[in-house]
């Protein structure tokens, strides 16, 4: 390589690899991204660019390979190493800190002091504002942090960055929390400041964002790079089969619904959250046989909550839920299991799986007083267990190397598709799935989205709760929005990303409330 | 109505306020101490066992050196010990904190009898002589203010020690690059680290502290309060300073107006031979107030948010 191809680099990792315990995370990878452009990062879940843009954070040292940082080799054994060499990093989850103001966020390992090591605030404040002032991010240095929207604690994120001098900044899954009018914004931002002669690298998933905001693309599957695109060159379609290694489905292929009687029946459901405050302010709502109403809605409006009362696993502070005409408001999650609402868990590893229990007994949860699987509730029928697990693995291609394998021992798309298969196998009347392909591969997005449509198709009344808007409008029949314990409105299917996200932020007029 | 005029009369007595003051700095330097360990983010139940530790080793010391202020010395150095074994076992092995911490309380409990037998045999240990505990010290001019100079100015030197402490304490963590250091780290050590803060450093620092500040008040109690080390001495008071640190909020004024609080309770316990009330049941007091406290009837106490959570690079 000539030196000036190498002069214009301003990142360029060679050969990294680094593996961890049965998985190369990292294998022989190759980044090279220029001065001042946005360079994407994409790959699925578990493809490894976390792990290689940590190692180019210092967070994580590699097992071999080299990193050249603006033309000169560089050793990257900490944060601080990076820092020092202008790189800076803004995690998928914020490093900030919710009870520390922003500006001391922004400050925290820079600070500036005045007399014996004294935190100096006023200098502190008048730093930030010219930061702030200099690239047009608007901020307030002594808002609580932790009082902030996300779009707004990502700025202090980026601030933070920009305060410690980084000219090369690695943004991993930036909109992932954001709503489409933050996404906006954050594209406005990250535009300027390769104006300013930054060098951004952007981690993501979203194709379409990938395409609209980059540069140049660096596609990774299993720990290795599968292809360098330019951005102009390519589009949707052949990304993802570059990262997926086959052709994929990116929208989803369904008939028009064909809605049956109404089966399940919210009205006026209050609840409280965990630290006691309203979660639910009147949520009312109707959910028929055969179709699938989506909620819309910025994580933390009220969604876990709502799932978590109509499972059974909250207990609701008024208002009804009737399931036909049977009243399940007060319902246990056992009695609701009984009554036909199965449930799929945002919480796959937490709630969703005994991680360290079987594939086989994940499978059987919650049968355990079934007669087919329990002689008398007491004695488990271990070969109807294993038939039924068999029977499930097959039906869901659960990829798993033995029916007795740890759940925890799967990749996060096999272990959601446990779950999955679990709750569609007691054929419920009404399925509650919550983030149902978070984390999840591509190829797992695909499979369980047909499944949710089949089981639309099928008649039963299905409940999707997404944080991706894109999930949302492309698999619902209709889409009720969620702001602040509320459902601010429920529109048709056909509705834009615009305005749906307006309504997400509590703008914009709610049509057909219910 | 004898009852209600003693205790009237021992609450206007300057004695029982002094005698306050000096139990409440007692349960004050270990609870500054567990401040700053939870504010760094490691949870520190062995105040107890590394005062217990720095109690037996000041007496050693004294009873070898004759020196109190050297012997104060060896008891904060036993006290930083005992906290560099849990700092150890919990930052650099991932430990349990809480385990780590029990079995330091238990391991001190068991190694200064051990050695109490083996070094003095079966006998008493000995008693410090007069000359070599730490002083009571009265301030010129002020201990004569009627009242307030018997309670506040006529004390031990470790308790005016104990109060230039707690305003530092407070003046670190809150106004100064440190403090703010330290309550990153044991709000969310990723993003300190990520700051290019080192959190090892910081968490080890803020333990031993701990330990240091224990330590002291072991060898407050054995060599001011006390002349001589009883098996078992410290009685508890760790696990009081605990509370007391709970009660405060993880703050180190806030622990202080805890520190009072139950150590009204230690005097008017000592006291007992001018109110006739069962010493038993007032020897209850603390822990029925720790109780309150625990079960969060005086307000919710929110810890650090990573307190008690090892802290490994690159995890999420």
């Amino acid at each position: 390589m000539s030196t000036s191809a190498r002069d214009s680099n301003a990142v360029e990792m060679r050969g990294i690899t680094k593996a961890w315990p049965g998985v190369v995370a990292n294998d022989h990878v190759d980044l090279s991204v220029r001065a001042g452009e946005i360079h994407a990062l994409v790959g699925e879940n578990g493809a490894g660019k976390s792990t290689l843009m940590n190692i180019l954070y210092g967070l994580i040292h590699s097992d071999s390979g080299e990193i050249v940082i603006n033309g000169k080799s560089a050793r990257i054994s900490g944060p601080r190493d990076a820092i020092g060499l202008g790189i800076g990093m803004v995690h998928q989850h914020f490093m900030l800190i919710p009870v520390f103001t922003v500006g001391e966020n922004i400050m925290l390992g820079r600070e500036p002091v005045a007399g014996p090591g004294f935190y100096d605030h006023s200098r502190a404040r008048k730093e930030i504002e010219e930061l702030t002032r200099k690239y047009g991010l608007r901020l307030d240095p002594d808002a609580r942090t932790g009082d902030l929207p996300v779009g707004l604690q990502q700025r202090a994120e980026i601030v933070k960055v920009l305060y410690r001098g980084a000219n090369i900044l690695v943004l991993d899954e930036p909109t992932g929390v954001l709503t489409p009018q933050e996404t906006k914004e954050l594209f406005v931002v990250l535009k300027g400041l390769v104006k300013e002669g930054k060098t951004i690298i952007f981690i993501s998933h979203k194709l379409r964002e990938v395409l609209e905001i980059s540069d140049r693309i660096t596609v990774m599957r299993r720990g290795k790079v599968v292809g360098h695109l330019i951005t102009r060159e390519t589009d949707e379609q052949a990304i993802a089969t570059m990262m997926v290694g086959r052709a994929v489905l990116l929208r989803v292929d369904k008939k028009p619904a064909t809605p049956g009687p109404v089966t399940f029946k919210v009205e006026n459901l209050t609840a409280t959250s965990d630290r006691g405050v309203p979660a639910l302010r009147g949520i009312s709502f109707e959910l028929r046989q055969g179709e699938i109403l989506g909620i819309a809605g910025v994580e933390g409006n009220g969604q876990s909550e709502l799932v978590e009362v109509l499972a059974g696993t909250r207990r609701a502070t008024g208002g009804r839920v009737l399931l036909g005409d049977q009243d399940v408001t007060a319902a246990s999650a056992r009695e609701e299991r009984e009554a036909g609402v199965g449930h799929i868990p945002e919480d796959r590893r937490g709630v969703g799986l005994v991680l360290h229990f079987s594939v086989a007994e994940n499978l059987f949860f919650g049968r355990e007083r079934s007669p087919a699987f329990a002689w008398h509730e007491i004695v488990l029928r271990l070969r109807a267990i294993l038939q039924w697990a068999n029977r499930l693995i097959k039906e869901f291609d659960i990829r798993t190397p033995s029916i007795e394998t740890q759940a925890s021992a799967l990749s996060g798309g096999n272990q959601q598709k446990i779950i999955v298969a679990r709750e569609m196998g007691s054929r419920p009347k009404v399925l509650l799935a919550a983030q149902p392909t978070r984390g999840v591969d591509v190829g797992s997005i695909e499979f369980i989205h047909r499944r949710l449509v089949a089981e639309r198709d099928e008649g039963t009344a299905v409940l999707l709760v997404s944080a991706e808007l894109e999930e949302v409008t492309s698999l619902s029949d209709r889409i009720a929005v969620m702001y602040e314990g509320r459902i601010v409105s429920i529109e048709p299917s056909g509705t834009s990303e615009e305005r749906l996200g307006l309504l997400m932020t509590g703008g914009g007029t709610g049509a057909g409330a219910a | 109505m004898t009852f209600l005029s003693d205790i009237a009369h021992l609450l206007i007595t300057a004695d029982l306020w002094r005698a306050t003051l000096e139990a409440a700095a007692l349960l004050l330097l270990p609870a500054l101490g567990g401040v700053i360990s939870e504010r760094s983010g490691v949870v520190n139940i062995a105040m107890e066992g590394m005062m217990l530790t720095g109690a037996f080793f000041a007496v050693v010391a004294d009873l070898a050196l004759h020196n109190p202020w050297l012997a104060a010395l060896v008891g904060i150095a036993a006290g930083g010990f005992m906290a560099l074994i849990h700092a150890v076992v919990s930052i650099r092995f991932r430990a349990d904190q809480i385990v780590s911490g029990i079995a330091i309380n238990i391991f001190a409990a068991g190694m200064t009898l051990f050695l109490v037998n083996r070094i003095y045999g079966l006998q008493d240990i000995g008693h410090v002589g007069q000359s070599n505990l730490l002083p009571y010290v009265n301030i010129p001019i002020l201990d004569q203010i009627p009242f307030v100079g018997r309670v506040l100015f006529q004390q031990n030197v470790v308790v005016y020690a104990a109060l230039i402490l707690l305003v530092l304490v407070n003046i670190v963590l809150f106004r100064t690059r440190l403090g703010l250091r330290i309550r990153a780290v044991g709000e969310h050590p990723q993003a300190a680290d990520t700051a290019g803060i080192n959190v090892y450093a910081i968490r080890y620092g803020a333990v031993i502290t701990s330990g240091l500040l224990s330590g002291l008040a072991g060898a407050f109690l054995a060599i001011g309060i006390s002349n001589t080390f009883v098996p078992n001495m410290t009685d508890g008071r760790g696990y009081i300073a605990l509370a007391a640190m709970i009660f405060g909020k993880w703050r180190p004024f806030g622990a202080f107006i805890a520190c009072l609080i139950f150590g009204f309770g230690q005097a008017i316990y000592d006291a007992n031979s001018v109110i006739h009330v069962s010493q038993y049941l007032l020897s209850m007091l603390p822990y029925v107030l720790t109780l309150i406290v625990l079960a969060g009837i005086v307000g919710r106490s929110i810890p650090p948010a990573s307190d008690g959570i090892p802290y490994s690079p690159g995890t999420e």
